[in-house]
Formats: structure tokens, C-alpha cells, sequence
């Protein structure tokens, strides 16, 4: 079995008076694609930002690398390799899609950037096209794929997703998938925060379910598609 | 490729319009003409400087009167109680305003404050300066401090209104060079990144108080060195003059007329504010009458040119 990447253990977080997470223990090993899924309202932004230090914890610890980040700052967790690819209006609409993919190697020096540069517009080749446009005109696919390349400019060992199916076709949701197991293929590991339950499951290793900042059920993603409790709880049938 | 060149040429037929534009009063011997491209020009200057930290960072800030006021006072605090030469109010303000402008700015971007919140701490901030200004001995309080008249470029004091307008824009001209250095720049870009979605800029890694307070003390800077030019061309200032709302208010109209966040948003903004203002001055004479144009300006140009004019193009574009 691999090393564990980020061991999460009885994280808790909120917002001032509402306590989102209640303890949450959550494990990525190197190499793997873990799935989080849960619907609406069940905390798994609020784990993303816990994660990623934009939010400070307020229990339980965080282990990266080997590392504690539970204290983290945001730019030492980024430093670190641990890349957030945050939910929502991605991308920086006004500045140049060469200047997004730029600001992700914000922390790195000169040479590395023009490499990872390179490598980020082999995966997306339709960037390279745009890379004079404004951000803000690409189609909703382009600044989904260009939010996850700015993420891997920084040269991530972890990669968070955040909901990146969030608002896509049907269409580009398969190619997004499709793209998420090429990068794994390439050796990254990947934490996918989703509400896209099957699509998820055909192509995590393990996954787990999140209900009331809770993990509800964790384990194999193939036995987890097949789990009747994961209809129960999370699909409500 | 046609768009690309039509917009070159714009940009090219608009820069050459506002150099000549510009130049033009050199020509002239009309003083209210001189005095007319002199009081736009600083309009547009301390516009550009608010537009540093307030267009590009998205830092909205009532009470850029702090830093106005800081270069003021020191300049007449050099004039008048030293026998320093007024040429180093310059960099003395400079200093001052980035130092007043990164206090500020740590204090409220440590305390994770934005928007509004923010706007009203700047606001809160100019009338504490004014208070003490106003009650301190070292700036005279309300009497305001008078600088003797000592014509001449040593004491930097031009009776020729020209020489004025001259050093006013050479100002702008560095504070909109350093406006398209942000433009085009990494330091310019982490800005408007978080203007744009800080979320998303910390997730990069993007340090939010560091980038935030570097451009606030940036723009304080630049906006101190307004007020020097201010204490120098009319040679009285009081804790109102310096610290006034209505200052703070000036600075941040031109930008949201003009654009703001653009490059040319806060000269044409300061082009088109005088053209009116100082139109309507000559047809209503009443006391108060310019801050009351003020707001019925700002309330037009919110409600017909969100963006500021810059931003016409783009919607005429689109039809």
C-alpha cells in the first residue's frame, strides 16, 4: 500500500457561530484518485477551504507530506504542493489567459514556470490558442480547463477539484472526467470534491460520502457505487 | 485581426487627442484657460493615484484625503519651519503617504476587511487626521498655516501658470506609466486577481495583505505628492482643505467616470468632470454648489456608464 499523501483527522471548521464540520477523517494516498461527494450544503466547500488554509481549523489535525499544515498558511500549504482548483466563477475574467496561467506559478521562479507553461498548454491545447484573450471570454469548458491548468502551473503533488463539473454539459463533463484520469495516469494525485456521484465513482479508487460534515460511508469506490446505503443517504431513493 | 488593429488604432487616435489636448495650453495666453488644464490635469493625477489602489486592487476608498492632507502638511511644515528646500516635500511626502497608506492598509487588510467595511475605515480615518489636524499646535489647527509668497523655481513656486501645469503633468505622467506598468505587470496582475476572486488568488498562494497594502501604500504615496503640488500652487491650506471629504470624493468620481481599473478611465473621467463642473460654475454661483454636482454626477454616471466611458467602446462595440 502507498504512503499517505494527506491524512485528515477530526477536522472541524465553520463560519463564526455555525459549526460546518464536525470532525471529519478523510485519507489520500500517493497516486490515488479519492472522491468526496455529498450534496448540497453538506460542507465539502467548506472541507476544500479548511484544507487549503483559506479557513482556519477548529479542531483535529492536518498531515501533508508528512507535514503538519493544520496551521498553515495559505501560501506555505500552496508552497507545500497541496493545489486548490476552487468551485465558482474560476478564472479572472479581466486579465489574459496567459496572465491566469502565470499567476499559478506565482511562488515559483522563471525557468520552472516557462516548463510548466509548456506542459499545462500540451494537456490544453485550446488555451494556447486563446492566450492573448481576456479570460472572462472563453466558453464556460475553456475556464474550467483553464482554472485546472493555472492549478497544475504551481506544480502540485495534491490536486483539489472543487465541483469542476459544476455547470459543464454533459459533454464536456466526460471530457473533464477523461482528463482528470489522464493527469492521475501522469502520477498525480487527486482529491475530487463532487456531486457527480457515478461518474466520480467509475473513475476514483476509493471515495467518500459526506452528510452533515460528517463522513457517512468511506471505501472502495467500486463497492461504494454498489452500496445500497449510498442511494439511501445520498441519492434518496 | 481587424478587431485587434482597429483597437491599436483607437488607442493610437486616443492617445494622440489627449497629448494634444494636453500641449495645447502651453500655446495659450489665456490664464483661465491654463487654469483649466492645470485643475484637470491634478484631477486627473490624484484620480490615477486612487485608481492604483482602488480601480486595479478593487480597494474603494473614501478617504484618500489621509494621504492628500499628509503631503500638504508636510509641505508647509518644510516651507514654514524649516530651511529645508520645498523640493524635499516631494520625497518626504512620498514617504509619508506610503507610510500612512501601509498602516492603514495592514490595520484593515489584516482584519480581513473589504468593500464597504473598508471604505467606511478610510472614510473614518481621513476625519481622525482632520480632528487633529485641526486641534494639533504643530499644524496651527483651524487657522491653517500660510506659506509665504517666494516666487521661483527654488522654492517651488511658478508665477508662470504654465510651469504649474507643467509639473502637474509630468506627475500624471508618472502615475499613469505606473498605471500601465500594473497593466502589464506580475505586481499589477496578483492586484486584479484579487479584485477579481480573492478566493481564488489566495488558493494560488497570492499573499492578500501583502499585495493589497503594497498598493494602498503606492497610492498614498502618489496621492501625497498631490497634496505638496496643492500647498504649493495656492500657498494656504487648513485641516477642511487638506483632510475634506469633498477631496476624497473628487478622486473617486473621475475614476468612475472615466473607468475605473483602466489605464486612460481617470483622465478622461477628470476631462469630462471639469468640462461640466466648470461649466455649470459659471451659470449657478452659489456656495456648495460644486459637491451637491458632485453627487448628482456620480448618481448619472453609476446609472448610465457602469465601467466608466472607457467602457462605452466595449458596449457600443457589441451593439
Amino acid at each position: 500500500m502507498a504512503e499517505p499523501l494527506l491524512e485528515v483527522r477530526g477536522l472541524a471548521a465553520g463560519y463564526g457561530p455555525f459549526q460546518v464540520l464536525h470532525g471529519i477523517d478523510i485519507e489520500v494516498r500517493v497516486g490515488e484518485i479519492v472522491a468526496v461527494l455529498g450534496a448540497n450544503g453538506v460542507g465539502k466547500t467548506t472541507l476544500n477551504r479548511a484544507l487549503s488554509g483559506l479557513i482556519p481549523a477548529r479542531a483535529g489535525t492536518i498531515m501533508f507530506a508528512g507535514r503538519d499544515i493544520t496551521l498553515g498558511r495559505h501560501d506555505a500549504i500552496v508552497r507545500a504542493g497541496l493545489i486548490h482548483v476552487p468551485e465558482g466563477r474560476r478564472v479572472f475574467p479581466d486579465l489574459s489567459v496567459r496572465e491566469n496561467l502565470l499567476l499559478g506559478a506565482y511562488l515559483r521562479g522563471r525557468a520552472t514556470r516557462d516548463a510548466s507553461m509548456e506542459r499545462v498548454l500540451g494537456i490544453f491545447p485550446r488555451l494556447r490558442e486563446r492566450l492573448r484573450q481576456h479570460a472572462g471570454s472563453l466558453s464556460g469548458g475553456e475556464q474550467q480547463m483553464l482554472a485546472i491548468g493555472r492549478g497544475l502551473m504551481a506544480n502540485p503533488t495534491l490536486l483539489i477539484l472543487d465541483e469542476p463539473s459544476l455547470g459543464l454539459s454533459p459533454l464536456l463533463t466526460e471530457e473533464l472526467f477523461t482528463l482528470i484520469t489522464r493527469l492521475h495516469a501522469e502520477g498525480l494525485s487527486i482529491l475530487l470534491v463532487e456531486q457527480n456521484v457515478m461518474q466520480s465513482l467509475a473513475i476514483a479508487g476509493r471515495a467518500y460520502v459526506i452528510e452533515h460534515g460528517r463522513v457517512a460511508l468511506c471505501g472502495p469506490a467500486a463497492s461504494l457505487a454498489e452500496d445500497p446505503r449510498l442511494r439511501a443517504a445520498y441519492l434518496g431513493l | 485581426m481587424r478587431l485587434r488593429l482597429s483597437a491599436l488604432a483607437s488607442v493610437a487616435l486616443a492617445s494622440v487627442a489627449l497629448a494634444s489636448v494636453a500641449l495645447t495650453p502651453f500655446a495659450l495666453s489665456s490664464q483661465f484657460l491654463v487654469n483649466l488644464a492645470t485643475l484637470t490635469a491634478f484631477s486627473a493625477f490624484i484620480g490615477q493615484a486612487w485608481n492604483i489602489s482602488g480601480g486595479f486592487g478593487g480597494l474603494t476608498s473614501f478617504g484618500h484625503a489621509a494621504y492628500f492632507g499628509v503631503g500638504a502638511y508636510v509641505a508647509a511644515l518644510i516651507t514654514t519651519r524649516t530651511g529645508l528646500s520645498p523640493w524635499l516635500a516631494f520625497p518626504a511626502a512620498a514617504c509619508l503617504g506610503a507610510a500612512t497608506g501601509g498602516v492603514i492598509g495592514f490595520a484593515s487588510f489584516r482584519a480581513g476587511l473589504r468593500g464597504s467595511y473598508f471604505a467606511l475605515v478610510t472614510l473614518a480615518f481621513a476625519e481622525a487626521f482632520r480632528v487633529i489636524a485641526n486641534s494639533a499646535g504643530f499644524t496651527s489647527g483651524g487657522l491653517g498655516i500660510h506659506l509665504p509668497l517666494r516666487p521661483g523655481i527654488a522654492a517651488l513656486q511658478f508665477q508662470d501658470r504654465r510651469l504649474s501645469y507643467a509639473l502637474v503633468l509630468a506627475l500624471l505622467g508618472l502615475a499613469t506609466a505606473i498605471a500601465l506598468q500594473l497593466r502589464r505587470g506580475r505586481f499589477g496582475a496578483r492586484l486584479i486577481a484579487l479584485r477579481e476572486n480573492e478566493d481564488a488568488a489566495r488558493a494560488l498562494g497570492i499573499d492578500v495583505v501583502r499585495v493589497k497594502t503594497t498598493a494602498l501604500a503606492l497610492s498614498g504615496a502618489l496621492t501625497a505628492l498631490g497634496g505638496v503640488v496643492y500647498a504649493q500652487t495656492y500657498l494656504y491650506i487648513d485641516p477642511g482643505i487638506a483632510f475634506g471629504t469633498e477631496r476624497s470624493v473628487e478622486m473617486l468620481l473621475v475614476c468612475m467616470i472615466g473607468g475605473a481599473g483602466t489605464v486612460l478611465g481617470p483622465i478622461l473621467g477628470a476631462i469630462l468632470l471639469h468640462a461640466i463642473a466648470d461649466t455649470a460654475r459659471l451659470w449657478i454661483d452659489l456656495p456648495g454648489v460644486a459637491p451637491m454636482l458632485y453627487g448628482v454626477v456620480l448618481l448619472i454616471a453609476v446609472w448610465l456608464l457602469p465601467g466608466g466611458v472607457v467602457a462605452l467602446r466595449t458596449r457600443l462595440d457589441r451593439g
